[in-house]
């Protein structure tokens, strides 16, 4: 699903990271570590084709990025890629529900269609008959439920976490995680999930730790 | 620790506020400088408007005193003038130390009338005139002999007329006037007197004796005024008591300032409608300045509660934001003031100090920087920018902290009530201000009633965008993002749609308005000019009844229908009225508003609109009025409408001005033609027969000419209506931008759920359009309601004339439309600086 071969980054002058290789079959799930300001987050976004790398290629479902322009990368991630962050990122202004739609939305799916899919995604995350409530009536790890549940509801074939339970106390990064392990398993969806936490990352097939020179196995 | 940040005006407090406050203007540069620029603009605007119309007042009351000289009261008449006997019975009274007689005229130059121009001729007792306007005094070349300045064919211009007309001592010039032959003029000399002083000088005067002028144009015996000059000590109710039954019916004692304080009047209430649309650019600038600071504090919610949890007092918080728009409205009234000066300069030189309406043609006003309405209009710039700012400064003090701590929270702040109470109030409260009585002439209760309307339009706002986005369909992502926007923070349109829809209101109001008039005038035209060719006497002169068999035996004419001009003053102390002597029932068509019958025994007299609010009469009231010297009894038989002599006007019938022993000779014809005849040949055959002194015109030509006055008069009024329209359209756009910048996480977010760059700007694009149309809608509403007010209510009671309504339908689309499109571009580019910035970036702030 996911091959990403020789990837450099560097910023100004400085070298982010070289040598970057990783291949993800389907329903494969990665745990990168690494220190603040190594690159985890930059090498995320170069495999989700937000960032533009200095050398090196990324395939995603078979399709090279450096080959795609704004619209097609657009295309690719909206098609085969589900994202989760940090800080949730769920819009405001949307009904629970409809945050969790939006996936389809963008692949055209009418508002009629996608809802009954929002509602049974949530009732799977355990917010059942919450579709029609406001994300401000939510706690941390509710709105992270939500995101879990945005980021399958298309059922993608890449899943890109960015310290999902870094804004979580450890009884709800917990349960998150099991959430989110259980989605992966589900959809069988291959998943990179950068993180800071030992505990996070036991969640993983694999557990790698990103330096300058790329990707090394983590020791326990 | 709370006593702190409590000392107000300490050393840590001014930091707080330079720092935290005024600072952020500086960080927010783009939207500060475009509500700067909006104060600025409303502030210059209202400003030039005020400081261009006294100047005009000013010289036009230093001309006045100048032609007056140093007169205590003038005795004047009507159009015709009065009998010299009134003069000997003003010398006669012990009071008056002296007494100058003038016959004024203005006779139209060249000996066959081809020469349009005027001459404005002042007749004096030059020996009277030494001592009572010295400033006019004749000044013969030297050696030309101790009687030149009495020659009967003397005649001394001022030096800016020689100049003007081209003429040199010595030389001579031919002048017409209805009624008399030409007559030839010498230039005996020039008159003393600076051509700048008498306001531009126009039309081109020049002093005579009074006794050729008399002589020469058939005033014999007949005076237009009498300046008189009091002996020390003696009061002008005195004089008054002591000339009470002396002087005939239609003849009063005046001050000589009179005339300045009439045209003041008489210009005031156009003054007031510009100054009105002048002032509606400054509240636009006002809702941009709240725009601005909205969506600041919006941006700095989390700031702002974190500096009030560290402990910062709600009202040193308070303090700050007004700070903020303070900062602006200071600056930008500074600005304003120096703009509007600059603008006043400007416009003086081009349009002069009427704007373009034709009050005070002639007087060439100087700028003469005054303190008070400088000072007054910077205040009011700085009042409306602290208005703007009062919104979101309650809205920061009543958020609580912890909660908009929390991401997401400044959703709230868009989430608006639908104030339905304040709307209703505000439409009643305009309704029932819309039956208010002018005030010092001035329609404040209409004013106050087109401030409710829009008050009430911007209550509605939020509801009516929910409505409107709630109504459109939302076929893909794009739009059902920017539907749900809208729908869940309707808040959002009234803060980028608020300066839209005042723009809006006013422009569409003052478009139907003077689109309603122009249609009226046009209508009324049709009916006014009815006939095939209108002749008119020039300089002062008039047909007697041998010149009226004249003009009727000339071949091809099949009717005419005479006028007499005469003006009579009813109210004392105010603007003579124009009296138009008629044949009403033999076929002249008045526009008729209202009729009624006149009280028995009583003749018919028709009032124009003006005069009928002046004199507060209707159909069936009594009036009497001065015809042949004495007092006769009219009765009032119907109200007409007349767009020509605001000060009122009446008409009466030709029959009963005879009967009363009113002078037979009048002064304009509407001539109408045996069919098949040429105008062009009968206007010809007229002029041969009369000379000089008449002009004839064909109706077309009259109302192309009216038209093109109209549409002079009104420029202006698209001037500021286009100010305020773009500064509308800055508040879309600055809205947008500071909106986008607020949001860019969340078109981050959408750009890793896989919306292009090119999506996350059509879903700008569309906010702004269906915010727009919101604002747009709203404000044409507010508009119509706003033009209805301005057409039924603000003109009649200013001006005193009605209007009929005309909306121009396909013009106001058009506007609408190009605004909505307008708004839509304006909120894509602003969202694009925003989207420029990475997606990446932008997701890991902290939401």
């Amino acid at each position: 699903m996911l091959v990403v071969n020789g990837l450099a980054r560097r910023i100004g002058s400085r070298l982010i990271f070289q040598n970057v290789g990783l291949e993800l079959p389907a329903g494969a799930c990665v745990a990168i570590m690494g220190e603040s300001g190594v690159g985890k987050s930059t090498l995320l976004n170069c495999i989700a084709g937000l960032d533009r790398p200095d050398a090196g290629h990324v395939t995603v479902a078979g399709v090279g990025l450096a080959d795609l322009n704004d619209e097609g990368l657009s295309r690719l991630r909206r098609t085969h890629v589900g994202f989760i962050f940090q800080a949730f990122h769920i819009l405001p202004h949307l009904t629970i529900g409809q945050n969790v739609a939006l996936p389809l939305w963008l692949l055209g799916e009418s508002e009629s269609a996608a809802g009954p899919r929002a509602a049974a995604m949530l009732e799977a995350v355990g917010l059942a008959g919450r579709e029609g409530g406001w994300p401000r009536e939510l706690s941390g790890g509710e709105l992270q439920r939500v995101a879990i549940a945005r980021a399958l509801i298309h059922e993608p074939g890449l899943l890109l976490a960015d310290e999902p339970t870094g804004n979580l106390g450890p009884e709800h990064a917990g349960r998150v995680l099991a959430l989110l392990r259980a989605g992966i398993e589900q959809s069988g969806a291959a998943a990179v999930l950068v993180t800071h936490s030992r505990e996070a990352a036991r969640w993983a097939d694999r557990v790698l730790r990103l330096t300058p020179d790329g990707l090394i196995p983590e020791v326990a | 620790m709370a006593g702190y940040w409590k000392s107000p005006g300490a050393g840590p407090m001014s930091a707080v506020l330079r720092r935290v406050f005024v600072a952020s203007l500086l960080r927010q540069r783009l939207a500060a400088a475009l509500s700067l620029l909006a104060v600025t603009l409303g502030v210059a605007l209202a400003l030039a408007v005020q400081v261009i119309h006294d100047a005009a007042v000013a010289e036009l009351g230093r001309s006045v005193r100048t032609l007056a000289g140093e007169a205590d009261l003038q005795v004047v008449g009507g159009k015709e003038g009065f009998t010299e006997e009134v003069l000997d019975r003003v010398l006669a009274l012990s009071g008056v130390e002296e007494a100058s007689p003038v016959v004024e005229l203005e006779p139209v130059l060249g000996p066959g009338g081809d020469d349009r121009r005027r001459l404005r001729i002042l007749g004096l007792d030059l020996f009277r005139a030494l001592r009572l306007q010295p400033g006019l005094r004749p000044m013969a070349p030297e050696g030309a002999g101790r009687l030149a300045t009495l020659a009967q064919d003397g005649l001394f211009p001022t030096p800016a007329a020689m100049t003007d007309l081209g003429l040199s001592v010595g030389g001579s010039l031919a002048l017409g006037a209805a009624g008399v032959p030409p007559s030839v003029w010498r230039v005996a000399g020039q008159s003393g007197v600076d051509g700048a002083a008498l306001g531009g000088d126009w039309p081109p005067l020049a002093v005579a004796d009074i006794g050729a002028v008399q002589w020469r144009f058939g005033w014999l015996g007949r005076l237009s005024r009498i300046d008189i000059r009091l002996r020390p000590g003696v009061t002008e109710s005195q004089i008054r008591a002591s000339l009470e039954g002396l002087l005939p019916a239609g003849v009063e004692l005046q001050r000589p300032v009179l005339g300045e304080s009439q045209a003041a009047a008489l210009s005031r209430a156009y003054r007031v409608n510009l100054t009105l649309l002048a002032v509606m650019a400054l509240l636009t600038g006002g809702f941009l300045v709240f725009s601005t600071q909205a969506l600041s504090v919006v941006r700095r919610r989390s700031e702002l509660a974190f500096l009030r949890a560290i402990g910062l007092d709600r009202r040193v918080l308070a303090q700050g934001l007004l700070l903020e728009g303070a900062v602006i409205g200071l600056i930008g009234g500074i600005l304003g003031v120096g703009m509007g000066y600059a603008l006043a300069a400007g416009v003086l030189a081009v349009l002069g100090g009427d704007l373009g309406a034709g009050y005070f043609q002639g007087v060439a006003p100087a700028l003469g920087f005054s303190w008070r309405p400088a000072v007054g209009y910077a205040v009011l710039g700085m009042v409306a920018a602290l208005a703007g700012a009062w919104a979101p400064a309650r809205e920061a003090l009543a958020a609580v902290p912890a909660q908009a701590l929390k991401a997401g929270d400044e959703i709230r702040v868009f989430v608006f009530r639908p104030r339905f109470g304040v709307a209703v109030a505000s439409l009643c409260g305009g309704w029932v201000l819309c039956w208010l009585p002018p005030i010092w002439g001035i329609s404040l209760g209409g004013y106050g009633a087109v401030l409710a309307a829009l008050v009430g339009g911007l209550a509605l706002l939020p509801a009516f965008t929910s409505a409107v986005v709630g109504w459109l369909p939302r076929p893909g992502a794009v739009s059902r993002l920017a539907a749900c926007r809208l729908t869940a923070a309707p808040g959002q349109a009234v803060i980028a749609a608020a300066g839209v829809l005042t723009s809006v209101a006013l422009a569409a109001a003052m478009a139907i308005m003077v689109a309603s008039f122009r249609q009226s005038v046009v209508d009324w035209l049709d009916q006014v000019l009815p006939a095939d060719l209108y002749l008119r006497s020039v300089g002062g002169g008039a047909l007697d009844e041998g010149r009226q068999d004249w003009v009727a035996a000339v071949p091809g004419i099949a009717r005419v229908l005479w006028t007499r001009q005469d003006s009579v003053r009813v109210i004392p102390q105010e603007a003579p009225m124009a009296l138009l002597v008629r044949p009403v029932t033999a076929g002249v068509a008045l526009p008729l508003v209202n009729e009624g019958r006149p009280p028995r025994g009583a003749a018919p007299v028709w009032l124009s609109e003006s005069a009928r609010d002046r004199l507060g009469l209707a159909p069936g009231d009594r009036l009497p009025l001065p015809v042949g010297g004495e007092m006769r009894e009219f009765g009032v038989a119907g109200v007409w409408r007349d767009y020509v002599r605001q000060q009122g006007a009446m008409v009466i019938e030709q029959d009963d001005w005879r009967r009363f022993g009113g002078d037979p000779r009048v002064h304009d014809a509407a001539i109408f033609l045996t069919e098949g005849t040429s105008p062009g040949a009968v206007a010809r055959a007229l002029n041969e027969v009369l000379g000089s002194g008449v002009e004839i015109s064909e109706p077309g030509l009259l109302r192309k000419a009216s038209l093109a006055l109209f549409d002079r008069t009104f420029a202006v009024t698209y001037l500021l209506e286009g100010v305020a329209v773009a500064i509308g359209l800055f508040g879309i756009a600055t809205s947008f931008a500071a909106m986008a910048t607020a949001r860019r996480r969340e078109f981050g977010m959408l750009r890793h759920l896989g919306l292009s760059r090119r999506q996350v700007g059509r879903m700008l694009a569309l906010e702004g359009m269906w915010t727009a149309t919101a604002g747009v809608a709203v404000g044409l509403g507010a508009g119509g309601a706003i033009a209805l007010i301005l057409v039924r209510v603000v003109n009649p009671q200013s001006f005193h004339w009605s209007m009929d309504l005309h909306v121009p339908w396909t013009s106001l689309a058009a506007f609408a439309i190009l605004l909505v499109g307008l708004a839509a571009l304006a909120a894509r580019l602003a969202g694009r600086h925003a989207m420029e910035q990475g997606a990446v970036l932008a997701v890991r702030e902290d939401w």
